[in-house]
């Protein structure tokens, strides 16, 4: 047996190309006679549209085209795009159309289209369109989005809420009727973006006939992609193929199929030239969809030793402008509030509401942050209140190992019983105080405030539902020259898909790494598939591509047993050769069996023999496997400035079993990262009309080299029960509970002030106002 | 619009375009001299994914006009390997310390590393993050690139002292 793959850490194959300049993103493709597309968009966040006066762009020199919605193609021109994962809960079921017809609902709405020889004459040609807007009041602040006094998002609705609904078990109010003590936050999360470096981009090649429609796009979901195309522009999916080719970075707002991907298909087949469209990172902030705000108010109910008797509260969600991806995200975060405690009764009323906003969809964490925000701020709230430990408060409400699987009493975004299948809490927060000494912290704390310095410690604990359903493909097969190809619905934007997948197919199917030929991201290699969101790939694709390699490998130990004339207990299979253990060990190579199965023209195969050596596999899940972890984080605030500098950061991580270390490690260190950002840099923030106001990596902060330390990580590895493999998603988990870890360890710093920080991100003007509100300078100055 | 030739080399070869004045150099390496190795995240100078060296410095090539590298000499990612196939040992170190996920940040950062290796062979941790705060990743948290950088810096005195 060759060296196995599983659980090594392997060199990525995606690397070498990327390293050299020759990886193929979709700006990166050309094709002769191609055409250059540049949306208009509204500069009003609420408008309706008068009338749209296109004549002095056409006529520039060099502009082919200005479309808009009465010039798409039936029945895109009249329809909504299709709602993604709809849900009954949702009242006002609304999605845009791909060009706005009558009305405008956010900044940066596309309104029309240019079409130009280049990227340079399509911008100068979208100046020269003139649109005539009535301008309507807008909805900004989400927080009063639902009052009677209002304005109305859409012109077509009676109020702002889109969704209400109630996620519930036990009887939270005799709870917190008896309780001893009951301790209320009123928490307001604030929205930022994906932000991947590379923004969107789709090209659109029809062939000369008009019969097949290659469509290339920085997606993470093709085959959604491909059937939303096929939907809106009437055709048969076969006449269709959509291409991810590398994608700079996805996060969740490439997971959403948007109009842009819509209309440059319609415009290249009704021009029937191929069709460029690359998003400039302006429009990026305006029209990729966002995430995080949301305005939790939730009381916790304990006894006197801080167990917990009850969660209530609210929760009201910022949808923004439309609902393309239904009510997933505070749907996910009321699931994932109990988090890894023994909550016996829970009760959490959300109100989903519309605003002239670009629309929310999942970013990185999927509501999650926001709820481990909201739970683990109520967690301090009762150490600092009962004056317990912060750690200790925990210990005492963790779901012990012994009761997994653990049913917590409400139903996950799977529509399956939330069930964590397993997992060891107490375990990994143990890890995570050992990885940078919780109990000598408190004495750093002192000599550091001795040299007047102030540091705080924070704690951050998650459970995370991962390696969501339907299914994901993999297709196995044997070429006749030997090498072992792998094609998969499953995408890449960074995560190493090809490299872990490559790893199972590896040992299973028994050939060598170097010589599988991988296929990601393409719906012409595999014909169902589902892609990149709610940290799934690992789960699905890894399972599938298991299942497909042993049936391959079945058919490659029962194809040389025959022909060599063996049993076929008798065959080993390893880097590509069948051997047999027998006699003077004769073998075939994988090259020698690929064309025996291919058989010969005209000869019927053997009895029992499937044509070529070839399997497909779709694994479905029985639910999601839950992820979980810790996070602790040591800080240092400056009062004079108010910033935090991050000094240690520990990562005790379980999403079961680990296929490529190096890679999980990466997925942890990158999705801190994300999560600094939304702890204490990232807001995308917006003007009473909801006008945004930060449009530039300038304005918007995402951290740099400087801002986010090496974490020190360690895996507790609880295998998941629910897939062969036993493995867990580790995309997301990173992300999930950073804010809340930081945002305390930041109020720990500053604990002599007694300041309280209930908002993210905690910016530095946040911690000034906190401590001049308490009047701290006067004492800083005293001290000094 | 009006144009205006101009000659350059690039990773060594001779160019010589004209161009209109308002083009990028951006623009002009990937989309007239097919170098899409090159690439552009921001287009307002911030996120670094486009960083070139022109005459040896480091520069924004999405702020950079095509005409302003006329007689100039310009260096991208495809300039880095020893040859085709080849990693060079700040790329095979990025490969060894999984300093790149999705790879779209990874040309710039390339660029500003070689910059500081040839310029400081033995750089601190802090001065390599220092240095790279002008080019901004959402995939990895640094962590890999900072090592990879580190490494290669290691590797190159080793190579260079034998």
């Amino acid at each position: 047996m060759g060296a196995k793959q599983f659980g090594a850490r392997v060199a990525r194959m995606e690397d070498p190309a990327l390293l050299s300049g020759r990886g193929r993103f979709v700006d990166d493709i050309k094709f002769p006679g191609m055409l250059h597309a540049c949306f208009v968009r509204s500069p009003h966040a609420h408008a309706r549209i008068g009338g749209i006066d296109a004549s002095a762009a056409r006529a520039l020199p060099g502009v082919h085209a200005v479309l808009t919605a009465d010039d798409l193609p039936a029945p895109m021109d009249l329809n909504r795009m299709p709602m993604l994962v709809p849900n009954p809960a949702i009242a006002a079921s609304l999605t845009q159309h791909c060009l706005a017809r009558d009305e405008v609902c956010y900044v940066g709405q596309a309104v029309a289209v240019v079409l130009a020889d280049s990227r340079y004459i399509a911008e100068d040609a979208i100046a020269l369109v003139e649109v005539e807007y009535d301008v309507l009041p807008a909805v900004s602040d989400y927080r009063s989005a639902d009052k009677p006094d209002a304005p109305r998002a859409h012109l077509t609705l009676d109020d702002n809420v889109a969704s209400k609904f109630r996620m519930a078990y036990g009887d939270a109010d005799a709870a917190f009727a008896s309780a001893p003590h009951v301790f209320t936050e009123h928490i307001w999360q604030h929205r930022g973006g994906g932000m991947a470096l590379e923004a969107r981009a789709v090209v659109a090649n029809p062939d000369a006939t008009g019969g097949l429609l290659t469509v290339w796009s920085a997606t993470q979901t093709p085959h959604i992609c491909r059937r939303m195309l096929a939907d809106l522009l009437d055709r048969d999916l076969e006449s269709i193929r959509v291409i991810a080719p590398d994608v700079g970075g996805g996060f969740g707002p490439k997971a959403i199929f948007y109009a842009e991907e819509a209309v440059i298909p319609a415009t290249a087949l009704k021009l029937r030239r191929p069709v460029k469209w690359t998003e400039d990172r302006r429009e990026h902030f305006m029209c990729a969809t966002q995430e995080r705000d949301q305005l939790w108010t939730v009381s916790i109910a304990v006894d006197d030793g801080g167990k917990i008797l009850g969660v209530r509260g609210t929760l009201l969600h910022d949808t923004g402008a439309f609902v393309p991806w239904g009510i997933i995200m505070p749907y996910i975060a009321a699931a994932t509030m109990p988090g890894p405690y023994v909550i016996p009764n829970y009760a959490l009323d959300i109100k989903v509401v519309l605003t002239n906003k670009v629309a929310t969809t999942p970013v990185r964490g999927a509501g999650r942050p926001q709820a481990v925000f909201a739970m683990e701020r109520l967690m301090d709230r009762v150490a600092r209140e009962l004056k317990l430990d912060a750690a200790e408060v925990r210990f005492r409400n963790f779901i012990q190992p012994q009761q997994m699987p653990y049913a917590v009493g409400l139903t996950f975004r799977d529509g399956k019983p939330l069930v964590y299948d397993s997992g060891d809490y107490p375990k990994a927060q143990n890890e995570a105080l050992r990885m940078i000494d919780y109990a000598a912290f408190k004495q750093r704390k002192a000599v550091a405030r001795e040299q007047g310095r102030f540091i705080g410690i924070g704690i951050g604990n998650y459970v995370e539902g991962t390696g969501l359903g339907p299914y994901e493909g993999v297709t196995v097969r044997v070429l006749p020259n030997g090498k072992v190809a792998v094609a998969t619905g499953a995408t890449n934007q960074g995560q190493g898909t090809r490299t872990t997948l490559g790893q199972i197919v590896a040992d299973r199917v028994g050939c060598r790494f170097e010589e599988i030929v991988m296929t990601v991201g393409d719906t012409a290699a595999i014909p169902q598939g589902v892609g990149a969101f709610a940290s799934r790939q690992a789960v699905n694709a890894g399972s599938s591509a298991m299942i497909a390699s042993e049936v391959v490998r079945t058919q490659v130990i029962k194809l040389a047993a025959q022909t060599l004339g063996v049993p076929e207990s008798d065959i080993d299979v390893e880097d590509g050769i069948a051997v047999a253990r027998s006699g003077n060990r004769p073998s075939l190579t994988f090259r020698e069996l690929a064309r025996l199965a291919q058989g010969m023209p005209g000869f019927s195969l053997p009895p029992g023999q499937t044509p070529g050596l070839e399997h497909t596999a779709y694994f479905t899940p029985p639910q999601a496997s839950y992820c979980s972890g810790t996070h602790l984080v040591e800080v240092e605030v400056d009062p004079m400035t108010g910033a935090v500098k991050i000094l240690n950061y520990a990562v005790a991580h379980d999403s079961g079993t680990i296929i490529n270390p190096m890679i999980v490690d990466g997925q942890i260190q990158g999705g801190v990262a994300h999560g600094i950002g939304n702890a204490l840099l990232e807001w995308m923030r917006y003007d009473e009309n909801a006008q945004p106001l930060t449009t530039t990596f300038a304005d918007y902060l995402i951290p740099m080299a400087t801002d986010v330390p090496t974490c020190k990580i360690v895996h507790v590895e609880s295998p998941s029960p629910l897939n062969p493999l036993g493995v867990k998603g580790a995309g997301e988990g990173g992300t999930i509970p950073a804010a809340a870890a930081i945002v305390a360890a930041a109020e720990d710093a500053l604990s002599e002030f007694g300041v309280h920080f209930a908002e993210t991100p905690l910016v530095p003007e946040r911690i000034i106002d906190a401590l001049r509100a308490v009047d701290a300078y006067a004492r800083l100055s005293e001290i000094a | 619009m009006a144009t205006r030739s101009i000659s350059l080399l690039v990773n060594g070869r001779r160019y010589e375009r004209e161009v209109e004045a308002r083009l990028t150099l951006a623009d002009l390496l990937r989309h007239e001299l097919a170098l899409t190795g090159t690439h552009v995240g921001c287009e307002h100078g911030v996120c670094g994914a486009c960083t070139v060296l022109i005459d040896g410095r480091t520069a924004r090539s999405c702020l950079t006009f095509a005409v302003q590298v006329d007689g100039c000499e310009v260096t991208t990612v495809e300039g880095l390997a020893p040859a085709e196939g080849e990693l060079n040992v700040l790329q095979q170190a990025f490969q060894d310390h999984h300093g790149l996920q999705c790879g779209f940040c990874t040309p710039g950062m390339l660029m500003t590393l070689t910059e500081l290796l040839r310029d400081n062979p033995d750089p601190t941790e802090s001065e390599v993050r220092d240095v790279l705060t002008g080019n901004l990743c959402r995939c990895t948290g640094y962590a890999g690139i900072v090592a990879a950088a580190l490494e290669a810096a290691r590797r190159l005195r080793v190579q260079q002292g034998s």
